[in-house]
């Protein structure tokens, strides 16, 4: 076995361990960090195929950014785990029976039939000055500028309508406007008065 | 001796030369600090431990780790542990890619760039899952508005950096100062200076630092995500704050200020080595975050959020599109 080899099996192992965890384990918050592990691996992964640009945004994207979201909404949740855990039999049937249509679906598609090394040649291994970065970005924005360009308005379409959604205005908040509150200058809150210090102590 | 273990002692020892200058940066980091605050408020600081106060770092790292660490009932004690080391390793993996000068890195990668901008987002988890790990209603308080706040604020810095290798056309941190050469004029730091802006406020509120250090707040949740933390555990979040200062400092001084070239590049500054220059903008840069700690008061919450969203991002937006059509013409150059 190859060093490779040897880093593949345990990113691999790991990977899987990670992602059975997240499903079986109880606590959603623990679940959510065993997906931040699960996608740390795969990012690790990507980069033995040599593809570390893909690798290297994998774990800026959904680790350093979906994550956070995802943690953030589940921190807030409070989750009753015994109203989790009722109803478990009830849905197992079902529950089973998509999760094997789906695992066949995959050994269809994935077997070596349609995916093996004769249908889809072996990549072959780049010199050290070769840029991922580069050639993704050419081919991107040249051969599939379109689908790119595409996929990008639906969304920005996408988010747009979320926020439409979200956005609730009440009329009784109250805003505060920042521009009127940098342009404040101190003679309209302060009133200096000018008074001699010792000129009423005569009086007492 | 084969070729991989000369390599992997070679690279032990470089790794060990970069850490150690780091982890002294990071102790009289927080001296300089007291030492410069403590004087623009017209006091001396500390200046009875050792000559002039010079060993009261030393002390403070004796006393933290003679400390006990208490771990909170109903606390989880393994993410409660785990986590000062989550937010700390980020800070330190991030100084494999940075070049000290032309033939000085450890890791030349091609993306090192986006290596580091995924290496500092990766820093929030330690304070998230300090702060939901506690079991405390200030330290999570704390965490959420850190995460809120992280996950602004890096779609700001990701745009300045967009705005950079749209300007030196790599991701490689060594091909960015080397497009910088030539003296001060050619520093991005001119052409890109809204983007410098951004990036350098940016930095100050993803560490955490005043006027952004709302995650702690002392005055409002006592000391935000870390308040159960004690010893050891507590020091290392001090310390990958002040290590998350230096790589925001040594950034900004590669990615806009030249790396380790010369302000100008005749006679007199040639002498002195490109590393000691690449140190000397780095103190500057944190010069300036401490000058900002001792001069502004705390943001409130909110305007926070809108500087982020309505100001940052705007401002980077047009400043990618003015370098994008400044390149399409004659004064293109300008922008290189």
């Amino acid at each position: 076995m190859t060093f490779e080899q040897l880093v593949f099996y345990f990113f691999a192992a790991v990977l899987v361990m990670a992602a059975v965890m997240v499903i079986t384990i109880r606590n959603p918050v623990k679940s959510a960090l065993f997906l931040v592990l699960a996608f740390f691996t795969a990012a690790g992964l990507w980069i033995l195929l040599e593809a570390e640009f893909l690798a290297i945004t994998l774990v800026l994207v959904y680790v350093g950014a979906v994550m956070v979201l995802f943690l953030f909404v589940v921190m807030m949740l409070d989750v009753n785990l015994v109203r989790l855990r009722e109803g478990f039999g009830e849905y197992l049937p079902i529950g089973g029976a998509v999760g094997i249509l789906l695992v066949l679906e995959m050994i269809i598609i994935l077997g070596p039939a349609r995916f093996g090394l004769e249908r889809i040649a072996a990549p072959m291994g780049h010199s050290a000055d070769y840029s991922n970065t580069r050639e993704l970005g050419r081919v991107l924005y040249t051969v599939y500028v379109y689908p790119f360009e595409i996929a990008a308005l639906i969304l920005l379409v996408a988010i747009i309508g979320a926020i439409t959604l979200a956005l609730r205005r009440r009329k009784d908040t109250k805003y505060q406007d920042p521009r009127r509150q940098v342009a404040v200058s101190p003679a309209d809150r302060v009133r200096l008065v000018k008074m001699s210090a010792e000129k009423n102590r005569a009086k007492d | 001796m084969p070729g991989w273990s000369q390599l992997t002692l070679r690279n032990l020892a470089f790794i060990i030369a970069i850490l150690v200058p780091v982890i002294l940066g990071v102790a009289y980091l927080t001296f300089a600090e007291r030492k410069l605050i403590g004087y623009m408020q017209m006091r001396v600081g500390p200046n009875r431990v050792g000559p002039r106060g010079w060993l009261q770092p030393i002390a403070d790292v004796l006393k933290l780790l003679l400390k006990e660490i208490i771990v909170p009932t109903n606390a989880n004690r393994f993410l409660f542990i785990i986590a000062p080391m989550l937010t700390l390793a980020p800070a330190l993996v991030a100084w494999a890619v940075m070049p000290f000068t032309d033939t000085l890195v450890l890791a030349n990668i091609d993306a090192s760039l986006l290596f580091i901008l995924a290496l500092t987002s990766m820093g929030v988890y330690g304070v998230i899952i300090a702060g939901w790990a506690s079991n405390s209603k200030y330290a999570f308080l704390g965490s959420l508005r850190s995460a809120a706040q992280i996950v602004s604020y890096e779609i700001a810095m990701g745009f300045a950096l967009v705005g950079v290798l749209m300007a030196a056309q790599s991701l490689n941190l060594r091909e960015i100062v080397l497009q910088q050469q030539g003296g001060l004029h050619q520093w991005y730091l001119w052409p890109l200076f809204p983007l410098f802006m951004v990036f350098f406020i940016a930095g100050v509120a993803e560490t955490n630092r005043a006027p952004f250090d709302v995650a702690e707040g002392e005055s409002e949740i006592v000391a935000g995500f870390h308040v159960e933390y004690s010893g050891m555990t507590f020091a290392l979040f001090f310390l990958a704050e002040y290590a998350n200062m230096i790589l925001i400092s040594a950034l900004t001084a590669t990615l806009f200020l030249g790396g380790w070239y010369p302000p100008f590049d005749v006679a007199p500054f040639t002498w002195i080595p490109g590393v000691a220059w690449l140190v000397i903008k780095i103190c500057v840069v944190l010069f300036f975050f401490l000058w900002f700690r001792a001069t502004f008061p705390r943001y409130r919450y909110d305007q926070i959020m809108r500087l982020g969203w309505k100001v940052f991002i705007p401002i980077t937006l047009v400043w990618i599109v003015v370098i994008g059509a400044a390149m399409q013409t004659p004064i293109g150059f300008l922008f290189h």
